[in-house]
């Protein structure tokens, strides 16, 4: 795959010298979904922010279809379509209107078919006339997104682009997105929900205090540094873990009915086996087995924790 | 250069303007009127004439200048700062259009907004004196050139400023005070010597001097240094934003 975005060392240390970014480095590629992850003040923003010409970076370089963000900042804004974090819009105009801007400010020439299409694809067409005050907070977040989405970018920066919005209209929004990828856009996503990074990145990337810790193929991240539970429900409850089975940890749970074993997935030898033999010996009958995967969550609080240590 | 973005700002400012055009045109006109009434009709019946020219006609070009001005001024300044308020400013910097482009487009706008209600406040005019325009093609190149010299002062006023009471400050506090002081209802020759000396400290003197020349041949200073004085503030405002879109003041961080 080739990279469509590169950041090469760029660093943002704003006027007061909090230093927002440091020597940032990163390869997006063609076609992918790349979820940003970083607690709040991480650098997520700002970093979008000087890719997309709103911040200027105080040192480093970015290429975005192989034009430079300063020197060839015509071609390289020209692919991009911003969605930022805050809802944005001008209240008092109309939904149409405010997309035929967008697609004109980005040196397009006015293309109704294509904005209606747009506009259908985020369920705005029946609001197409209405004034932005009027349209619901889920329904403003539509808009920006139609506003990035009609110049036809190659790369979308969606920052926080299901924050407020509730549930049911996130899973939509996450249509839209794949849908979005299916259509070719390389998406760079940047949530606070890791749910939703989990469900649709291809690759993560950790950032925090200004630092990339990691970016990563999501499987690859989830299977190497993630942990999974082996829940053994018991025939009868015990009321304290055998001696003869302290080299496996296990955790009594659910008042002595069942035993939890946690294990690394990453192992050479995961060590189960050797364990329900250990439990045959010790003569504990096994009801039910189950395992469960640490969630990217878990994973990324991990890390984060891991790098403020 | 990027047409279609220029062309993009210039029509979604130019439809904010006509989305209320009556309010638009309507206070213009109604002040005009009202000026008239007080200084052509109840002040003007006991001043004969001025330069040789009716003081109701002799008021005329103040009264534009006046009014395109501020309308310059206050439809560019809110043009801009508008967007930084709103947050949608992120738009028009993530954009791939430079700062001439986006200063074309606000500018324009705001310059062309102004040239109409100066239109109409002519017009208006017309209802209440008689006017013979000596210079039409002067008239309508100062006219031009005071709309988008004002129109890039406003612009300036609408990046600097970071709430609505500063987007008033300079033009109540600045700009109708050198407009009142400046000619708009006498002329220059009709002060003390010692006040004539300290007028021409007032840059906007030389702008009515030139616009009143204009209508009726008869001019406080001469007609060359009213230009070079429109092309100076052009020029100084134009530098001015410049040097904002190089540093980013006030609209990047």
């Amino acid at each position: 795959m080739n990279a469509i975005v590169t950041v090469d060392q760029l660093s943002k240390t704003y006027k007061d010298g909090f230093q927002a970014l440091r020597d940032v480095s990163l390869d997006i590629e063609e076609g992918e979904i790349l979820a940003l992850l970083g607690p709040n003040g991480a650098g997520k923003t700002t970093l979008i922010s000087a890719l997309c010409g709103i911040t200027t970076p105080t040192a480093g370089q970015a290429r975005v279809g192989g034009h430079d963000i300063v020197t060839g900042y015509r071609a390289a804004r020209a692919m991009i379509g911003l969605v930022p974090q805050e809802i944005a819009l001008e209240p008092f105009e109309k939904v149409i209107n405010t997309v035929q801007f967008s697609r004109g400010l980005f040196g397009k020439s006015r293309d109704d078919t294509l904005v209606e299409r747009v506009l259908r694809q985020l369920s705005l067409w029946d609001k197409r006339n209405n004034r932005i005050r009027e349209l619901s907070g889920g329904m403003k977040r539509r808009v920006l997104i139609a506003k990035a989405l009609c110049h036809e970018p190659r790369v979308l920066f969606l920052d926080e682009p299901t924050a407020g919005v509730d549930v049911e209209l996130r899973r939509d929004m996450w249509e839209v997105v794949r849908g979005l990828k299916e259509s070719g856009v390389t998406i760079i996503l940047t949530t606070h929900y890791l749910e939703e990074a989990e469900a649709m990145a291809d690759r993560i990337a950790v950032i925090n205090r200004g630092e990339i810790l990691l970016v990563e193929n999501k499987a690859d991240l989830m299977r190497r540094m993630g942990r999974k539970t082996l829940q053994i429900d018991l025939a009868e409850p015990v009321a304290a873990v055998p001696a003869t089975l302290a080299q496996y940890a296990l955790e009594l749970a659910h008042d002595g009915h069942a035993l939890l074993y946690h294990y690394d997935t990453g192992g050479e030898r995961t060590g189960i086996t050797r364990l329900l033999q250990a439990l045959a010996e010790e003569g504990l009958n096994v009801r039910d087995i189950e395992t469960r995967q640490s969630s990217l969550e878990e994973i990324f609080v991990g890390l984060v924790r891991e790098d403020a240590a | 250069m990027n047409l279609h973005a220029i062309r993009a700002i210039y029509v979604y400012e130019m439809k904010r303007f006509f989305r209320t055009i009556f309010e638009s045109l309507l206070s213009p006109v109604i002040s005009t009127t009202l000026y008239f009434v007080v200084f052509g009709a109840a002040i003007g019946s006991r001043i004969e004439e001025v330069e040789g020219v009716s003081y109701g006609a002799f008021i005329v070009p103040g009264l534009i200048m006046l009014s395109v001005m501020t309308q310059a001024i206050s439809n560019a300044s809110f043009g801009i700062y508008f967007p930084k308020f709103i947050g949608t400013i992120f738009e028009l910097l993530s954009a791939p259009i430079n700062f001439f482009e986006i200063v074309l487009g606000y500018v324009g706008a705001a310059a062309t907004k102004s040239l109409l209600i100066g239109g109409v406040i002519l017009i208006t005019a017309g209802f209440f004196v008689d006017l013979d325009i000596q210079h039409p093609v002067m008239m309508v190149a100062f006219l031009v050139m005071i709309c988008v010299s004002f129109a890039l002062f406003g612009f300036i006023i609408g990046i600097w400023s970071e709430n609505f009471q500063q987007l008033q400050l300079i033009p109540l506090l600045v700009i109708t005070p050198l407009v009142f002081l400046g000619g708009a209802f006498y002329s220059v020759s009709m002060l003390p010597e010692g006040w004539q000396t300290v007028t021409l400290f007032n840059p906007v003197v030389y702008l009515i001097s030139g616009f009143r020349w204009s209508f009726f041949g008869v001019a406080d200073v001469s007609v060359g240094l009213s230009l070079a004085a429109i092309g100076l503030f052009f020029a100084l405002c134009l530098g001015v934003v410049w040097w904002i879109f190089k540093t980013g003041y006030r609209i990047k961080s």
